[in-house]
């Protein structure tokens, strides 16, 4: 019989629960797109990032990527031995890589390329391809080759396709029979760019023999990879090679750690990384903040019913499970929404990242156990803040639950001794002691609303920051529209052979000299690059526009290199030139700038060319010249001998700016979900409150002659000062967390200078507004039906 | 069960004149509430007229009706309803802002005795000091007619009798007509007229020859 009746009670306490999720729909659904939001940020970036992770190290293992990597001018095929046999070496590989100039047919423009060879098995031992199309090179079967997948991709070529290289001043032409992606260049990107341009830039594999013939290497190597023994150690393996390569014009060995390719990725794996705790956290940390108040006022509302539960027996527990029980509904379509949300965005993502990293088996795959963690994760952070909330439930003595709440208690707050003070009306008097009578609540909502602004920021600053860097790198340091390199340095002459070029106004020389930079225990191998200090084409040194100029003698160094070599203006390097005659010098830096990529050294031409012993000779040039000759002048150029590679700047410019614009998009609409769900969930929730909360008070004010406009000015005054005060907040946390972001992943490649554009502030404040507008649309409706005639018979 | 319609006044046929204290006088239930609702337009009837001077607020819209209560009507809850975030003065300041003619805040509180107390917090008051504030706030802007319900039922009779001596005050003083509701009997000695309420309909209507000073009032 008892069991019977406990029956029913369970029963019908159940149906009280589904009764209380339907009264708070509304809110439930906003806190739920919170859960969401942090279950989506979750799992889009944990996933991703384990697909990469993945792909990354499968494919590493299966092509057998190497562990050290060195360039050398030029060595004879009987070191390899010799090198075999340092200690630490696993396996060795000696190769021929040279610099291509490309043609295909239909495309005008020059493409630079790198040609690598093979060997006559046509897969190397070490840094194998993954083969996408067609097969590899036969070695019986001349002028074969098998080229990079997105260079294929982006001039649509496949196998059967004919392909021209310009090697070492000869025209060879060659037959495609395969495409395929190395572990060497999951990213390609070409010297001296920082974002990779497929059309303009292929990675293409040949036979040892005919690319030894072509490029004269015959009997010789000129790059090397190889791996280590588990226990060896990679800086003393460096050093030994680096002093056994030393007499055949050593660029300096380096580890994996250094590859481009491998650093490029490495450093996106951060940032997911990164963003796989900080989003999440966020979010779940502002949905803890949601569940808090929103059941902290449903015990309140219901502070006779849980007194009437508690008389008739129920425990602590019992009523807490209940309530509990209502968090975790709410939770289960957050944690649904975000699921499906993550996982919608993660594939987003992760085809985004296969336009950019070509990896053969990159498949998005969310696996059970991330479903898994996310669940428990967004569970916990549920319960948490409800559980701050529930305490309340525990305390209650059922008798003292039976009396109605006490009134509320305010007191003169300390910003009434202002003298404006007294300026204000009473309901904007009304509006401050609300928000001063729960401190830590309006704190918290302005820190919820705050991060949606902040996450804006978050996902647009990449995109600003790399705007500013394209525009300072192409629009104020680098003014040429072509450079040329020459294969190898030729006199100061061949400049006036460019100068003659038609169409041509400007050419200047320039020279880079590979080098080690040393100060005390600390060494840092790079180029210096030597231009006149009176240069039009490279006006500026500094990134943050400072219109810095070369200094006369000396080294300009950005801070970067100078924080890692600990030197500073007026202290003196070592340089080691590691070509040529490999001279020592002592160079004082002369001038430290800000630079947003790279650590290139930078001497007038004269001072390098002295110091290296190279001067009077060149590397290269870079050229100004008239864009409606530039069809022609790439036609002249391609016959010309000796011209490694030329790079046309407003074509990279257009193609980053492309590629750009794509991501724009998918970051926009993550971004703004992201955002959107948070502040949505806290303004409405807030408002929702208050509206509970006040609702006899606005009705009291509407029976004394107030207009439903004058009683929503209350109401949403409260709000608005809540967002107008977490606007500004929110760009600075945004600014801060962007902050701690791009110091965190500070590389040799590449430091990203902090920007944030207007739009990108505008956007954020906007997202914040209409989020506010729409919530206060919702909330209007109650207004309108504030009930004037209970509060005329209803007491606290 | 299909939906019941009751009726929660019928053939209601009143005149309330200028200046008098009239007192509405039922039981839980009578209508009388329903009566001060629409008096003070809070509701329309379904069917009828009300009439204020020349004003038709039968089929008022809502804003019209918040015009209404803005300019001519004064309100006194049983329950005070002050608004808990703002001092004694500034419950008052808050309706003497909506209306030009209103008379100033500090006096409205000097005119119930409360001036001393004026930047105290509804929560630091007692009830019957919260009431006169109300009072205060009701009769602040010159209203034309002062609806009172049951403004002594939270009150004891002592501090009740001190709050329908200020509604005497005001009624002669200001000449403010005041409706009173209450189911109360010992109330309606102080009215002018009273007029009982039963089953939605007036029962009975009576004048008092000799008006009682609420201090001579006892329950």
């Amino acid at each position: 019989m008892f069991a019977q009746g406990l029956t029913l009670v369970i029963s019908s306490i159940n149906r009280k629960l589904f009764r209380d999720f339907w009264y708070l729909r509304g809110q439930a659904f906003a806190i739920a797109l919170v859960i969401a939001g942090g279950l989506a940020s979750l799992v889009m970036s944990v996933s991703t990032l384990e697909s990469l992770q993945l792909s990354q190290t499968s494919f590493y293992q299966r092509a057998r990527f190497a562990d050290v990597f060195a360039s050398i001018k030029r060595a004879p095929d009987s070191l390899e031995a010799r090198l075999r046999n340092l200690p630490g070496v696993n396996q060795l590989e000696t190769r021929i890589v040279a610099p291509v100039r490309l043609r295909v047919a239909g495309f005008e423009q020059p493409i630079s390329g790198k040609m690598i060879s093979l060997p006559d098995s046509g897969h190397p031992l070490l840094n194998d391809l993954e083969l996408f199309q067609g097969r590899t090179i036969r070695s019986d079967a001349p002028n074969e080759v098998v080229i990079s997948e997105a260079f294929a991709e982006a001039h649509s070529l496949s196998p059967g396709d004919e392909l021209s290289a310009i090697i070492d001043g000869r025209i060879n032409s060659f037959t495609i029979v395969g495409t395929a992606v190395s572990p060497e260049y999951i990213v390609q990107t070409q010297p001296g760019t920082m974002i990779p341009d497929y059309q303009r830039y292929g990675i293409i594999w040949v036979n040892r023999r005919l690319l030894a013939s072509a490029y004269g290497m015959s009997g010789a190597f000129n790059d090397l990879a190889m791996t280590l023994t588990p226990e060896a150690n990679p800086k003393v393996i460096i050093n030994l090679l680096d002093n056994a390569l030393k007499p055949y014009g050593a660029f300096g060995a380096y580890d994996r750690e250094d590859q481009i390719s491998h650093q490029f990725l490495s450093s996106e794996l951060d940032q997911l990384s990164v963003m796989a705790t900080l989003l999440p956290t966020i979010f779940l940390g502002v949905a803890a903040f949601l569940f808090n108040i929103v059941i902290s006022r449903i015990i309140a509302l219901q502070r006779e019913q849980i007194a009437t539960l508690k008389a008739f027996g129920y425990g602590n527990y019992e009523i807490a499970w209940h309530y509990i029980k209502l968090v975790l509904m709410i939770s289960t379509i957050g944690i649904a929404i975000g699921l499906l949300g993550g996982a919608y965005m993660g594939r987003g993502l992760s085809h985004l990242y296969s336009e950019y990293y070509r990896l053969p088996f990159l498949t998005y795959r969310l696996e059970w156990w991330l479903v898994a963690v996310a669940v428990v994760v967004s569970i916990t952070a549920a319960c948490t803040g409800a559980l701050f909330a529930l305490y309340r439930v525990v305390r209650m003595a059922p008798a003292e639950a039976m009396r109605p709440e006490a009134p509320t208690n305010y007191r003169a707050t300390w910003f009434e001794r202002w003298q404006g003070w007294q300026l204000l009306g009473a309901p904007e008097r009304m509006i401050l002691r609300q928000l001063s009578r729960r401190p830590l609540k309006a704190l918290l909502s302005i820190f919820g609303i705050s991060f949606s602004c902040a996450i804006i920021i978050l996902g647009s600053f990449g995109q600003d920051s790399v705007r500013r860097m394209l525009d300072i790198q192409f629009g104020h340091i680098t003014q040429e529209d072509l450079t040329i390199v020459f294969t190898d340095l030729k006199p100061l002459r061949a400049l006036y052979n460019l100068q003659q070029l038609p169409g041509v106004h400007t050419a200047e020389p320039f020279l880079y000299a590979p080098v080690e930079l040393r100060s005390g225990h600390r060494k840092h191998r790079t180029s210096i690059q030597g231009f006149n200090p009176d240069s039009r084409l490279r006006p500026h040194l500094d990134s943050e526009r400072r219109s810095t100029q070369l200094p006369p003698e000396g080294i300009a160094i950005n801070q970067f290199l100078a924080d890692k070599l600990h030197v500073s203006e007026g202290d003196t390097l070592t340089v080691e030139f590691l070509t040529g005659h490999k001279r020592v010098r002592q160079i004082p830096v002369a001038l430290i700038i800000q630079e947003d990529y790279g650590t290139l050294g930078y001497m007038t031409l004269e001072s390098l060319g002295r110091a290296s012993s190279e001067g009077p000779r060149i590397s290269g040039a870079w050229l100004a010249v008239d864009t409606e000759v530039l069809p022609a002048l790439y036609q002249q150029l391609n016959d010309w001998p000796g011209i490694s590679f030329s790079v046309t700047r407003h074509e990279i410019l257009q193609s980053i700016s492309d590629m750009l614009d794509e991501q724009i998009l998918t970051f926009l609409v993550i971004t703004t979900f992201l955002a959107g769900s948070i502040a949505f969930g806290v303004i409405y929730n807030s408002l929702r409150i208050a509206v509970s909360e006040r609702a006899r008070e606005l009705a009291s004010l509407r029976v004394l002659g107030y207009t439903q406009r004058e009683v929503a000015y209350i109401l949403f005054g409260e709000q608005t000062l809540l967002l107008l005060t977490a606007i500004p907040l929110g760009f600075f946390l945004g600014y801060q967390l962007a902050f701690f972001f791009v110091s965190s992943l500070q590389t040799d490649l590449f430091r990203m200078t902090l920007i944030v554009n207007q739009g990108t502030y505008t956007m954020a404040a906007l997202v914040v507004l209409v989020s506010g507008v729409i919530s206060a649309a919702i909330v209007w409706r109650r207004i309108q039906h504030l009930d004037m005639v209970a509060v005329l018979k209803t007491g606290d | 069960m299909g939906e019941v319609t009751v009726h929660a006044l019928r053939g209601i046929d009143l005149d309330i004149y200028a200046g008098e204290l009239v007192v509405l006088l039922g039981t839980s239930g009578s209508g009388k509430s329903t009566l001060l609702n629409i008096l003070g337009g809070l509701d329309v009837p379904t069917s009828g007229t009300v009439l204020y001077e020349a004003q038709n607020l039968t089929h008022a819209s809502e804003r019209e009706l918040t015009q209404f209560r803005r300019l001519h009507v004064g309100f006194v809850f049983q329950f005070y309803n002050l608004i808990p975030s703002l001092t004694a003065l500034e419950n008052v300041t808050i309706v003497t802002e909506m209306k030009e003619d209103s008379m100033p805040p500090q006096e409205a509180l000097n005119l119930v005795g409360l001036g001393a107390r004026s930047h105290h917090f509804p929560s630091q008051l007692s009830g019957g000091e919260q009431q006169r504030v109300a009072i205060s706030r009701a009769i602040a802007k010159r209203p034309s007619i002062l609806l009172c319900d049951e403004p002594t039922g939270a009150l004891d009779s002592q501090t009740g009798i001190s709050v329908l001596e200020v509604l005497e005050k005001v009624n002669q003083s200001m000449g403010t007509t005041t409706v009173l509701i209450t189911h109360n009997a010992s109330i309606a000695d102080m009215a002018d007229r009273v007029i009982q309420l039963s089953d939605g309909q007036i029962s009975n209507i009576h004048t008092n020859a000799q008006k009682c000073s609420p201090r001579d009032l006892r329950w």
